[in-house]
């Protein structure tokens, strides 16, 4: 190589290894600057700030009454930990665990907790099933990253929505998958995607099927999900016994059933190949639509507070990676009102 | 076949071969275009593998739009493709273009910090695409023009198993930095970025630039051996010379290496038959490779594999690749690398089977990603080392980015036809159809590109 074509145009082997030499030590420098400044940055995440609201370590169950628990983003060591403040005053004095989630729910004394932790060669993820203490009874292998999770009115059913890619390798593709877990029988339902489908009326198959965002209603058989497929999605109604789906209308994503049954607050699609939703109550008996008075975009499975009341995340402003929880009337009037700062997955017990 | 290769004493027998094959069988260059590859591919795979993470727990975008997004994507990096092949010959630098290519993908990666919208994230990764888009037609060239014919595959071999080395050590890098640092996702993109300047500057100090100007000045010693040996029509430059003067009697100097080739001569390389030939069985057989992921998610469903192995299974197929890539190289070289080019689709055909019998045996998994990463290694490289013998120097790079392009626009085309056969039929036949499709464009391309007698390759 250096005698034949390059040797008239390369500068002395000798030189080009000094050049070599000296680039690999600037840049293993810069690299390591890099990440020990992100190091530090993660360190920093976990000291308590001033002005930050007080958390402290205390015993949380889930048969607790009148208490509503999230997922902690509050700095200090309870950063990501599940916590809980009175319902009546979710502003005060939180209880944190030492159970640390990405997403959580819980309702009737069962908890799911997804976590998401680097391994060696890509993202270990699983999910947690938890008892009323926050023990762990099972623990379920996730096929990728951590979005949804909800637990029936009953405790009996949990479903989970992560996100899959095919990492590397060529081609990079993504999909949803969302698996259903009978805490009964312990029986695992890995994809929503062996359910039949009927869309408009007839049965479909297709590759692209995706389902995210299961609600549960409180017979522990219906459940309300999104399906995606063809670039459209829908908001299907379910039933866990027929193993059996079916599409109501379109555009309706992460829906979350009201207490009471009767309406489905989901967020819509504002504009399509755009990343913004507006959150809606849709009423299942009419099938009418009802825009909320949020005017942000709603990326998030919303949780009924009560019959009349939705929570839900919104990015805290000027701080990436970090949400507030907020709450807005589920009819379309009033006025969005921030519930808990620094936090994410509201769940009222 | 083999038999017919065997019988072609004189340039087995010659003393520059012979020379060769006691010390390194693969030119320098093909190790350094190959380290540079390594780095490369360490620094890409790097964000491609926190990038969903990213996308979906920092940025909180739902990556579902996204992935629409990709196959356009790989459409648009098939085309500059073409267009760096092009650029590549006809400012006679293969070095200057990849270069190119390589520091607009490394100028990709600090951008990735700054692009905090789905829109501007877009646009970075379609400029990273660019970049290799651009890139590959002249390294290959490069490695083609460095290295004599008869070790053709077995350089594009080397080339592969150190391309793949990297891109199975990017992830392993990635997740260290988020180990030692959480949510450090920005610590991954700057040494990202660091790896990949890294790379850059290995092309730049090592890789010897004007190569094809310099040797077609100076013919080197194994050049002007070999066409003295190979028969006619094998020969490297004097056979397509003919091809190309006879397509183009008005320019007798084109093949002289001296004066920049335009668009016209390479629209003429589509006039060699044998070029034709190959591009059109690798369009072909293309049009019946479902992608990789179909492949992973066929198995997954088929095979039953538990979720947690899912995002493991490319690893498989990879690990397989980088093993074999060079030994089948040099197969290739021994017996044809049309036939080892043929026999890699005949494993894809035999992991198609498998997927479609899927027996309940806990080796289906492995043997399928075994067979998937033996098809790799028998055509991914064997492909653009067939190409030495037929595309003339001054055109290398314009001919492997005609094949490479044609091979990449088919299997997306593959990949639509698959997923709506899916859609109207359902996994199990949309599979038994692609696996019919593939024997049927096997055998057309079998007839094809059916060795003659006194033909090597």
């Amino acid at each position: 190589m250096t005698t034949t074509a390059s040797g008239n145009q390369m500068p002395p082997l000798r030189r080009r290894l000094i050049v070599l030499v000296t680039a690999v030590l600037l840049l293993t420098g810069l690299g390591t600057g890099v990440v020990l400044h992100a190091a530090a940055r993660a360190d920093r995440a976990n000291k308590p700030r001033s002005g930050d609201p007080a958390v402290s370590t205390g015993t949380l169950t889930l048969d607790q009454k009148r208490r509503l628990t999230f997922v902690n983003a509050a700095a200090g060591p309870h950063r990501t930990a599940v916590a809980s403040v009175p319902s009546a005053d979710p502003g005060g004095g939180r209880t944190a665990s030492n159970l640390k989630c990405v997403r959580f729910y819980a309702a009737a004394g069962t908890g799911i907790c997804l976590q998401s932790t680097p391994g060696v060669l890509r993202q270990s993820n699983r999910a947690l099933l938890l008892d009323a203490n926050l023990r762990t009874l099972r623990s379920f292998p996730l096929a990728g990253t951590p979005s949804r999770a909800r637990v029936s009115p009953s405790g009996r059913f949990v479903a989970w929505t992560v996100f899959v890619s095919g990492e590397s390798y060529s081609s990079a593709f993504f999909s949803t998958r969302t698996s259903v877990l009978d805490t009964r029988t312990m029986k695992l339902t890995p994809s929503l995607e062996t359910f039949s489908i009927t869309l408009d009326g007839k049965p479909y198959h297709a590759s692209d099927i995706n389902f995210w965002g299961v609600t549960f209603a409180s017979d522990d058989d219906t459940f309300y999900a999104t399906l995606n497929t063809a670039n459209k999605t829908y908001l299907v109604r379910g039933s866990l016994s027929r193993k059996s789906v079916t599409t109501l209308i379109q555009n309706v994503e992460c829906p979350s059933l009201s207490p009471d049954g009767t309406r489905v607050a989901f967020k819509k699609r504002v504009l399509s190949r755009t990343d913004l939703w507006h959150e809606y109550v849709l009423d299942l008996g009419t099938l009418r639509e009802t825009p909320l008075a949020e005017r942000h975009s709603v990326d998030d499975q919303a949780t009924w507070l009560d019959n009349d009341t939705v929570a839900y995340a919104l990015p805290t402003n000027g701080k990436v990676g970090t949400t507030d929880l907020w709450s807005v009337p589920a009819n379309g009037t009033g006025r969005p009102r921030l519930l808990i700062a620094d936090a994410s997955s509201p769940a009222p017990l | 076949m083999y038999l017919t290769d065997r019988s072609t004493p004189p340039r087995a027998d010659s003393g520059q071969r012979r020379r060769r094959g006691l010390g390194s069988r693969a030119a320098p260059v093909v190790f350094v275009l190959g380290t540079v590859s390594l780095i490369t591919d360490i620094s890409s795979e790097m964000v491609t593998a926190v990038l969903p993470l990213y996308l979906v727990t920092t940025l909180g975008f739902s990556p579902l739009g996204f992935g629409a997004l990709d196959g356009v994507y790989n459409g648009v990096s098939a085309l500059v493709q073409l267009i760096g092949g092009h650029l590549a010959d006809r400012v006679r630098n293969h070095k200057l273009i990849a270069g190119l290519g390589y520091g607009l993908s490394a100028l990709c990666k600090p951008l990735l910090l700054f692009a905090g919208s789905i829109g501007t994230l877009g646009t970075v990764l379609a400029l990273e695409r660019t970049g290799k888009g651009l890139r590959t037609a002249p390294r290959d060239a490069m490695i083609s023009l460095s290295t004599p014919p008869e070790n053709q595959g077995r350089a594009f071999g080397v080339h592969r198993a150190m391309d793949t080395t990297g891109a199975m050590l990017g992830p392993l890098a990635a997740f260290f930095i988020l180990r030692a640092a959480t949510d450090g996702y920005d610590a991954v993109f700057g040494v990202s970025a660091c790896v990949a300047a890294l790379g850059v500057l290995v092309l730049v100090l090592f890789v010897p630039g004007k190569q094809r100007g310099a040797q077609a000045e100076t013919p080197s010693a194994v050049a002007a051996e070999t066409d003295t040996d190979r028969p006619l029509d094998a020969r490297t430059v004097p056979a397509p010379r003919d091809e190309q003067q006879n397509a183009q009697p008005a320019e007798p100097s084109t093949a002289t290496g001296k004066r920049p080739v335009d668009l016209r001569e390479a629209f003429a390389l589509l006039r060699l038959p044998r070029l034709r030939a190959l591009a059109g069985c690798a369009a072909l057989l293309g049009l019946t490779t479902v992608s990789d992921a179909f492949v992973y998610l066929l198995l997954q469903r088929r095979a039953g594999i538990g979720e947690q192995w899912f995002t493991l299974l490319p690893l498989g197929t990879a690990v397989v690749f980088l093993l074999l890539a060079m030994p089948v190289g040099a197969l290739a070289d021994r017996i044809g690398r049309r036939t080892v080019f043929l026999a890699g689709h005949a494993i894809l055909l035999t992991a198609y089977t498998l997927l479609l019998w899927a027996p309940a045996t806990p080796v289906l998994p492995p043997l399928v990603l075994a067979l998937h990463g033996m098809f790799y290694a028998a055509t991914d490289g064997v492909l653009p080392a067939a190409l030495a013998d037929i595309v003339p120097e001054q055109l290398r790079a314009s001919g492997l980015a005609i094949v490479g392009t044609a091979q990449a626009l088919a299997r997306f085309c593959c990949s639509l036809a698959f997923g709506a056969a899916w859609t109207v039929w359902g996994d199990g036949p949309a599979l038994a159809g692609a696996a019919v499709g593939l024997l049927a464009c096997a055998s057309v391309a079998g007839m094809v590109l059916r060795p003659t007698a006194g033909t090597r390759s």
